[in-house]
């Protein structure tokens, strides 16, 4: 069963809709017993930093989803600010991250983007693998997303890179350390990709 | 590399798709959610809903059928029509709209423009300015193009997006309806002038058209509608014919 939690930010419902398409378990954890007979977890967030690391923190749901991240090992992925709160800290604010992936979130360099609507970074995109994993079975090497951020992780290790994709320079858009994993494009907005890589995930 | 996006706009009204729409494989002519179904599938980078119904029952309507799209498709999509407060976006947003799209609200009242961005971020407002030439100066009009204001259409592009918007919708209502192209000059003119993206809107009538507002008129994206409800350029072959000129394209 796959807990995405429901922490009172981000478009939880956009999860539960394909995954009641896909045909898989998925449900909404909004309590520590919801997370009861998790398999897997996704972390969705939109907006600041802090905004979002404060509400997981205030939900009373963080210490059982470091439990089955940490210790029981179950998969889980962190998409969009969710994926910028498994690193250790973000530019964007002052709390610590959860610290689950050895990286920093740091801001675009404006003056790097010749685009002319610098930030954010909002619209289709290319992602291009980097290195092979499952989470990314029967994607070509190169497919689009939806994106919209400001910020990105920037990994310690180019090993926990698994895709990358280019707006000013080349950041890391798909990360991976062991069972956790990381997104910063929107799969729920990115069509047949999209709704592949959340798949995929599941099937993990 | 960041892409430029095509954008279907549909016109609602009582939840119900109001121009003639000409699509074989559609089984009900009227049912936006299966129009925004065959848009998403074909190849459309985002999608507009325009609600122009005028009852008293129209919050509710919209929001049910808001409700009904975000389940239906998943790429990002914009909802407006006589949206005018802080709480309708609200509901708007939480049944699962991605951005709003305010235009006579945000000439009446600007603040709101600053309260939606301090509320949901920017990201979610767009402002839709619909701008006519007048004896050589571009004004802003209101009530689908009918009403003159005093604003002048590069000084009010200018402060919506120093008031926070996400996004500028420019339709020109002088190309809207020609089918002779887009407005390239003033697009590239307010494109250039601003940080913020800007949808170019009205007079698309061939693939060409979309290739010179991408160029010429500087735009980020492009919007039309009957063009498309008409099936007089299908999405994937406006799209491989952009990709063949070297325009930067989701296909």
């Amino acid at each position: 069963m796959i807990s995405i939690i429901d922490y009172g930010v981000g478009n939880v419902k956009a999860f539960l809709n394909i995954y009641n398409k896909l045909g898989h378990k998925a449900y909404l954890a909004k309590t520590e017993e919801d997370l009861i007979g998790s398999t897997k977890v996704i972390l969705p967030g939109v907006g600041h930093f802090d905004y979002a690391m404060t509400k997981f923190l205030e939900s009373g749901l963080s210490e059982s989803v470091n439990d089955l991240v940490l210790n029981k090992k179950i998969p889980a992925l962190g998409i969009c600010v969710g994926m910028q709160m498994l690193a250790r800290k973000s530019e964007e604010g002052s709390m610590p991250g959860l610290g689950w992936m050895e990286a920093d979130v740091v801001r675009f360099d404006i003056d790097k983007i010749d685009f002319r609507p610098h930030l954010p970074h909002m619209g289709w995109n290319d992602v291009d693998i980097v290195k092979n994993d499952k989470i990314l079975d029967g994607f070509p090497k190169q497919s689009k997303f939806y994106f919209l951020h400001s910020y990105f992780m920037a990994c310690d290790k180019a090993s926990d890179v698994i895709a990358t994709s280019e707006y000013g320079t080349t950041f890391s858009c798909i990360v991976n350390h062991e069972n956790i994993y990381g997104i910063q494009c929107h799969p729920e907005k990115s069509h047949g990709f999209g709704i592949k890589f959340l798949d995929n995930f599941a099937k993990l | 590399m960041l892409t430029k996006r095509i954008i279907p706009c549909l016109d609602i009204k009582d939840g119900r798709t109001v121009k003639g729409v000409n699509f074989v494989q559609l089984r009900d002519a009227g049912d936006p959610v299966e129009l925004a179904k065959i848009y998403s599938d074909e190849g459309a980078d985002e999608l507009v809903f325009l609600d122009i119904t005028a009852t008293v029952d129209k919050r509710k309507t919209l929001a049910e059928l808001v409700t009904k799209i975000a389940k239906a498709i998943n790429i990002p999509f914009t909802v407006g029509g006589g949206i005018s407060t802080v709480e309708d976006v609200k509901v708007l947003l939480n049944a699962g709209a991605d951005k709003i799209s305010i235009n006579s609200a945000a000439v009446n009242n600007p603040q709101i423009i600053n309260d939606m961005a301090q509320e949901f971020g920017s990201q979610c407002v767009v402002v839709a300015i619909d701008t006519r030439n007048v004896d050589g100066l571009d004004f802003v009009h209101t009530h689908g193009g009918r009403k003159p204001t005093l604003l002048q259409t590069q000084a009010w592009a200018r402060e919506v997006c120093d008031r926070g918007a996400g996004e500028i919708l420019l339709t020109s209502m002088d190309h809207d309806g020609t089918k002779g192209g887009f407005a390239n000059e003033i697009t590239a003119e307010i494109s250039s002038m601003l940080s913020i993206p800007v949808i170019a809107s009205g007079g698309a009538g061939n693939s060409e058209h979309f290739k010179d507002v991408f160029t010429f008129g500087k735009a980020d994206a492009a919007l039309a509608a009957s063009i498309f409800h008409f099936k007089e350029i299908p999405i994937p072959e406006l799209k491989a014919y952009l990709n063949s000129e070297g325009i930067s394209i989701r296909k």
